[in-house]
């Protein structure tokens, strides 16, 4: 089989991008999490707080580690593998991303250090800023890079010149149609992945029997913040679906397997094989009308089909439509699991029941998958076009020989494979090593300067010759 | 001003800060193999683990720099240099992970150790690979070739030269942080790397010198050499200056100063080598002016250089202060 350097490329960027956007999509929430916690540490003097900040910091920080190395790689393979792109788009995408390592990137690393090793060289106070601001700086890291993806969905502010994009509005690019939905849809996705990893792990430790208190605070606290942002984002949702319904019409067909040029009422598919070649679905199983209530919210609303446009301008179906279901299945599950948890509170069985905790656990990963099958939806959906309707992928990928690319190619699914398999083991190291004991948060936390300094350092040399006899 | 002008400025600005800074922390990685016991590493690991992510930001900030102020040269370098960026990246990927897990490890120390010494090795090997075929020149549609044009002896020579460079960074670092036997051992290892770095420097000029007419004719046509020559002279004076202080019977006040002296070092080289090449970005292909973004594009993104570049160097420089003076070995991580 002769190789084909674009499709390379494409399969390269797609792996090394899945692979990356795994780690954001914890550290986002988890950062804003441990920020809460330190502050209500602050406020309320309650240990346990400390202790939820000081175990989750520890998960966060090999968690930052992969995202900083796997995020490196992306910033470079705009250019190794897209060249073309980079040149014609560089000029709306390049700033962008400019801006989010002056405002993001040096803020998250700036203040990491102080974060993670600084708890005896700052204040309290200056510690909880410094968690405050990586927080912060995760945020408006998401606002730039939603920006970018955004206006490569729906573009605006700009004109082409000499066959190059140039902007003729920076409001425009930046606010483009789909980004304030794209922004939310996003933020709220991160809080609720580590709002069901935070439950995960200490339902996981209620069922075992283990740090007992400290995974009642946790439960119930992610639980809290699960039962707030997972209806929010039901809502957030449907405003997005009828964003891409309106801007881009042909992933929207693809979401829910429509063929024909325009369809009346819509049903709506909950099994169904989408076949490319003749241009249907084998195996539909729907519910009438739903599809039009939920699209169009009314009864016999109808929408554009896939047929509507040439083949070649049609993305490929069937993983559109499955990333969405997984997606959508999960949400479901999640808002189930919030739902369920309030009840049990209600009951005053939420730390003792065996099935719910389970559940709870079997859902620790499901945020991250989430993302990634609504990223596959984002990003495969808008295929064939990398900026929609304007620029089609295969046109804008390098000019390199494919051998080059697969070596690259085979490279990332074996170092990647290696990296995600240490990143687990470690992970589930810290779990099974559990939260910090509470005699030993307080020792950690003399400052350099404080009388009791030296005192503790004597301690833990002692403790460490201990060890090594 | 014009705006091609002020990036090509930022852009040098980056790319010193980021060869500075990263420099110093690769550089540790390339002593690793001189100092074998474990708790000799924890140390050397220790004096970095809190800014490392900080300085390898340097490397994505110039890269976007380059992307969104001279998009077309950021194409053409980095397809041309698809594989040595591609090594750099895989080596930075391991021994940035390193950092996270070697203090975890228990069983796997050694491997962590491996990740980190080898993939800060290659990193700098390849940083000095590219930089030197940048030298060279790149023909056009380089990229499209199966070609090695960055495997040449030349670039090879500057591979090394930029390895030695980070490991005298290294060592003066190591040499403020550092008390006791580990200052004693960097101040010797830091006296041997500046004699290399100082052949490595002369050797890479004298052959860019021979080399390349374009660069020759800046450096030595009419009174060029003359107004040029401080260059080379305040490399020797500083060069001597780190020499002495790299003693074993120093003062206190001193410790800094090797520190200071090579990245003096590394800016004059930085001179030197932008002397020879402006105004080209892909040196004999594009110059910055032809590579520059639409003005749309350069104007929006001044306000955030100049807001927020002295504000990121401000709270930079109050990180390295809040982990100022020595490292304490027992010391609390997170």
């Amino acid at each position: 089989m002769e190789l084909d350097v674009a499709i390379l490329s494409r399969i390269q960027f797609a792996f090394t991008v899945s692979f990356h956007i795994i780690f954001p999509s914890i550290t986002i929430g988890l950062a804003t999490l441990i920020a809460i916690w330190e502050g209500l540490w602050l406020k309320t003097h309650n240990p346990y707080y400390l202790q939820l900040a000081k175990f989750w910091i520890k998960p966060f920080a090999i968690t930052f580690g992969t995202g900083v190395v796997s995020g490196i790689v992306l910033s470079y393979e705009f250019g190794t593998n897209f060249s073309r792109f980079s040149d014609i788009a560089g000029p709306v995408i390049g700033p962008l991303m400019a801006y989010e390592v002056l405002t993001a990137f040096f803020l998250e690393a700036g203040f990491l250090g102080v974060m993670l090793f600084g708890w005896q060289r700052v204040s309290p106070k200056m510690h909880f800023s410094a968690s405050l601001i990586v927080a912060i700086g995760t945020w408006i890291s998401a606002f730039w890079i939603i920006a970018a993806n955004s206006w490569m969905q729906t573009p605006a502010g700009y004109e082409i010149v000499a066959g190059k994009f140039h902007v003729t509005s920076w409001f425009e690019v930046i606010f483009n149609p789909s980004m304030p939905y794209r922004l939310a849809h996003m933020l709220l996705a991160t809080m609720i992945t580590a709002s069901f990893l935070v439950a995960g792990i200490s339902a996981y430790y209620l069922l075992k029997k283990q740090h007992i208190n400290f995974a009642k605070k946790g439960l119930s606290m992610a639980l809290w913040s699960a039962l707030i942002f997972t209806p929010l984002q039901t809502y957030v949702g449907d405003l997005h679906g009828l964003n891409v319904a309106k801007h881009q019409p042909i992933k929207l067909a693809a979401m829910e397997g429509i063929w024909p040029e325009w369809e009346a009422p819509v049903p709506l598919l909950l099994f169904a094989m989408p076949n490319m070649e003749e241009e249907r679905n084998d195996y539909e199983i729907g519910i009438p009308h739903l599809g039009s209530i939920i699209l169009t919210h009314s009864l016999d609303g109808g929408v554009q089909g896939l047929k509507s446009v040439p083949p070649e301008d049609r993305p490929y179906v069937p993983l559109v439509f499955w990333s969405f279901r997984v997606m959508v299945a999960i949400g479901i599950g999640m808002l189930f699991i919030a739902v369920c948890g309030l009840l049990l509170r209600h009951k005053d069985r939420l730390y003792e029941n065996k099935a719910f905790l389970l559940l709870t656990t079997a859902f620790t990963p499901m945020g991250v998958i989430a993302v990634l099958a609504g990223w596959y939806v984002a990003e495969t959906g808008r295929q064939p076009w990398v900026v929609q309707g304007l620029v089609r992928t295969m046109d804008v990928t390098s000019l390199l020989p494919a051998e080059k690319v697969l070596f690259s190619l085979i490279m990332f699914v074996v170092i990647y494979s290696l990296l995600l398999g240490v990143y687990l083991y470690f992970m589930g190291k810290l779990i099974k090593k559990g939260p910090p004991k509470m005699a030993d948060l307080e020792r950690q936390l003399i400052g350099m300067k404080a009388p009791g300094y030296a005192l503790a350092w004597v301690k833990n040399l002692k403790h460490q010759e201990q060890g090594d006899k | 001003m014009d705006y091609a002008l002020f990036y090509f400025l930022i852009l040098g600005f980056a790319i010193f800060m980021y060869t500075l800074l990263d420099g110093f922390d690769l550089g540790i990685g390339i002593l690793f193999p001189w100092f074998d016991n474990n708790e000799e590493r924890d140390h050397l690991m220790r004096s970095i683990s809190h800014v490392w992510d900080g300085n390898e930001t340097w490397l994505v900030f110039g890269g976007v720099i380059l992307f969104a102020a001279f998009p077309s040269a950021y194409a053409t370098i980095t397809s041309t240099f698809y594989l040595p960026i591609m090594l750099m990246l895989f080596a930075l990927i391991f021994r940035g992970v390193a950092f996270e897990y070697r203090f975890k490890s228990d069983t796997s120390k050694k491997w962590w150790d491996l990740a980190f010494s080898s993939g800060s090795t290659i990193a700098a090997f390849c940083q000095g690979l590219i930089l030197g075929s940048v030298v060279e020149g790149i023909p056009a549609n380089a990229s499209e070739a199966n070609s090695l044009i960055w495997l040449t002896p030349f670039a090879i020579l500057t591979g090394f030269a930029v390895m030695a460079g980070y490991a005298l960074l290294a060592t003066s670092y190591l040499y403020m942080k550092s008390r006791g036997e580990i200052q004693l051992r960097v101040a010797k290892q830091g006296r041997f790397l500046l004699i290399l770095v100082i052949l490595a420097m002369g050797a890479v000029s004298i052959w860019t010198i021979l080399d390349q007419a374009e660069i020759r004719a800046r450096w030595f046509d009419g009174l060029n050499f003359l107004l040029l020559s401080p260059l080379p002279l305040a490399s020797a004076v500083l060069s001597y200056i780190a020499w002495k202080c790299f003693a074993s019977d120093h003062k206190a006040k001193h410790e800094s100063w090797p520190f200071w002296c090579s990245a003096g070092l590394f800016l004059l080289g930085f001179a030197g080598l932008v002397v020879g090449l402006f105004p080209y970005l892909v040196p004999r292909q594009m110059t910055l002016w032809e590579a520059a973004a639409p003005d749309s594009s350069l104007s929006f993104l001044v306000y955030g250089i100049v807001i927020f570049l002295p504000l990121i160097c401000a709270y930079t420089l109050w990180g390295y202060r809040v982990f100022s003076g020595k490292v304490e070995d027992y010391e609390e991580g997170y």
